[in-house]
């Protein structure tokens, strides 16, 4: 993004209307900064609201009128939450899975699409065609069929559907975009280090992919995101709690009102909390591959 | 590498085995790359065919069977197709309410996102932190979102009704109430998707209009909304089609949140087509009549976009051509 002075515009206009000019731009950025101001106040509240209600008593959290601020923040909620509900162990399943899945999405996909971007055979440019087209087919389809591979399997009430199918490609999406990387990256790097001796392997593995980087951390973030957040999948193959990702144990938790007689909300709160933080700060951290790779698919479609 | 291969290949050929020569090649270095390319494709072949191919043909298999997972399946013909249209009391009501919920959420959307791109267009102080901020609802869980607003929504005690009392207004029983939740959750859709990749991808678009265009339209006299209605809207169209699509499939799939907040009531007025589909296939285990639900589904996707792309030819405008 190029910084450009958008107030001043050097030319042939005189001193005066330059001036004019500034402060009508000016004033319209002070209405610009109230609208945008104002804006991001609406979407930041739902998070602010949760937070508060998170450190709320028991008491203040079903109070009327609403207490906004809690008197003493109860941080001791967000220790009761682990206990109450099986939470370390949802977490560790959702850490399980968004590792394996984004693993095998990064190193599946990325194999894959140097086969597509780098090597000629008969039925490639076929076999890429139909890739592109599973992109637009809902997974309402697919869902059915494959619900009854894994039962037949034996793996409902395992964590195995969540991740396994990641390592066979890692989806259209992801073999697409590094396959337009790999096309862009010169092709006189692999032909000398083949003339060099290096196998087909090692030419992957040593120069292209430390190129790729860059892809790579942006598809490694999207796929993280997409598997931390998925609903429907553990939804179906999860049934026994002690079993659950985060997204389906907060769907359970939210589901039980009262537990042990005392009412949850401001838990459930907490754990809302725990659930999104995590996908929150890995996305301060790398916001950058994140929005480069929501452009390039825009781009590209 | 051509100059290489080329006057090699008329000795070369004998000693090309039939698989390589099915694969395309004529040389033996060629034999050898195609080997590899297919070794290296081998494992999305896999996926392709066990998640993919085979599903799509499985699942068109079981629509026109009865299958409940446990006992064998059992023909029926079209009866799964016939049941939907006709025999199914929430088949019609779902979809209608699923189109209700789209023709609003997308619309809106598309208008807000576009908003909130020109509005972090114009090159103010803290862009990137407004960006961010429009961008989190989007990240957030689908799940850890239903949950927060059912919140926010409460009748008595949430914060939405406390601000509406403090302007004389009763807020309705929003989620609770069947004539409200489908607004609530419209409400939540438009709050959780205009600032998502949607107003990315419209930023990205924006910042691609040619600058010299814009500043030889205003030499021309062109006023603001001239200079963006004759230059920066057609420049942008390709990004307008591609985000009316992807917002069209997605509003039409509307399922975690619906399901989460209000499971598709209170009395089925937020029973989306979706969950119907969930309901039948993994509540019921009726697998054939999900099956054929779910094509119908892919028939509607196909036809909303095939109509889109097809308009598309009069009003998007591509620069290349």
């Amino acid at each position: 993004m190029t910084t450009s002075n958008p107030t001043f515009t050097p030319g042939s206009q005189s001193g005066g209307a330059v001036k004019k000019r500034r402060r009508g731009l000016s004033m319209e950025h002070g209405v610009l900064y109230i609208i945008v101001a104002i804006l991001a106040v609406v979407f930041m509240f739902p998070f602010f609201w949760t937070m508060m209600s998170s450190l709320k008593s028991i008491q203040e959290i079903s109070k009327f009128p609403p207490v906004w601020i809690p008197e003493t923040l109860q941080w001791g909620n967000y220790n009761k939450t682990l206990t109450i509900v099986p939470f370390m162990l949802w977490s560790y399943n959702s850490i399980f899975v968004v590792t394996l899945s984004t693993l095998g999405t990064v190193l599946s996909a990325s194999l894959v699409a140097y086969s597509f971007a780098r090597f000629r055979y008969r039925g490639r440019d076929v076999i890429f065609m139909i890739t592109l087209g599973t992109m637009m087919l809902p997974a309402q389809v697919t869902l059915i069929p494959q619900f009854i591979l894994f039962h037949k399997l034996g793996w409902i009430n395992t964590l195995y559907p969540l991740w396994l199918p990641a390592w066979f490609g890692g989806g259209a999406f992801a073999i697409f975009l590094l396959r337009q990387f790999i096309l862009a990256l010169p092709k006189d790097l692999d032909e000398a280090a083949l003339i060099d001796g290096a196998s087909y392997f090692r030419i992957f593995w040593q120069i292209l992919l430390p190129l790729c980087k860059a892809v790579v951390a942006t598809i490694a973030v999207i796929s993280f995101i997409g598997s931390w957040n998925d609903f429907v999948n553990p939804l179906i193959y999860l049934q026994l709690p002690e079993k659950f990702t985060l997204a389906v144990g907060l769907n359970y938790f939210k589901n039980q009102p009262e537990m042990g007689g005392e009412p949850t909300q401001h838990l459930l709160m907490a754990a809302s909390v725990m659930v999104i933080l995590p996908v929150i700060l890995l996305f301060f951290a790398t916001q950058r591959y994140f929005v480069q790779g929501i452009v390039l698919s825009g781009i590209k479609g | 590498m051509a100059a290489i291969t080329s006057p090699s290949t008329v000795y070369q050929q004998p000693r090309v085995g039939i698989l390589a020569r099915m694969a395309g090649a004529k040389s033996k270095m060629e034999s050898n790359e195609a080997k590899w390319g297919y070794i290296f494709l081998l494992p999305w072949l896999i996926g392709l065919i066990v998640f993919w191919i085979g599903p799509i043909l499985m699942s068109a298999y079981f629509s026109v069977m009865e299958y409940d997972v446990l006992s064998p399946p059992e023909w029926v013909g079209i009866a799964n197709y016939t049941r939907a249209f006709t025999g199914d009391k929430q088949f019609w009501p779902s979809l209608a309410r699923t189109f209700n919920f789209s023709i609003i959420v997308v619309p809106l959307s598309i208008f807000g996102s576009l908003f909130l791109a020109i509005l972090l267009n114009q090159k103010l102080k803290g862009t990137n932190i407004f960006r961010t901020i429009f961008f989190l609802p989007h990240l957030t869980p689908a799940v850890a979102l239903a949950v927060l607003w059912v919140w926010l929504f409460h009748p008595s005690i949430g914060p939405i009704n406390t601000l509406l009392g403090f302007i004389g207004i009763e807020g309705p029983g929003w989620l609770t109430s069947k004539y409200w939740a489908m607004d609530a959750l419209i409400i939540v859709s438009l709050w959780a998707g205009v600032g998502g990749n949607t107003m990315l991808i419209f930023l990205a678009g924006l910042q691609g209009v040619p600058q010299e265009l814009l500043e030889a339209a205003e030499i021309d006299g062109a006023g603001r909304w001239a200079k963006f209605h004759n230059v920066t809207l057609p420049m942008i169209s390709p990004t307008l089609l591609f985000n009316l699509v992807l917002g069209v499939i997605g509003a039409l799939k509307v399922f975690t949140l619906a399901f989460v907040a209000t499971q598709g009531g209170p009395s089925f007025s937020t029973w989306f087509y979706a969950l119907h589909i969930y309901q039948q296939a993994f509540a019921y285990f009726r697998m054939g009549y999900g099956s054929a639900l779910a094509w119908i589904f892919v028939l509607i996707l196909l036809t909303f976009t095939y109509v889109q792309l097809y308009s598309s030819k009069r009003w998007v405008y591509y620069a290349g051509e």
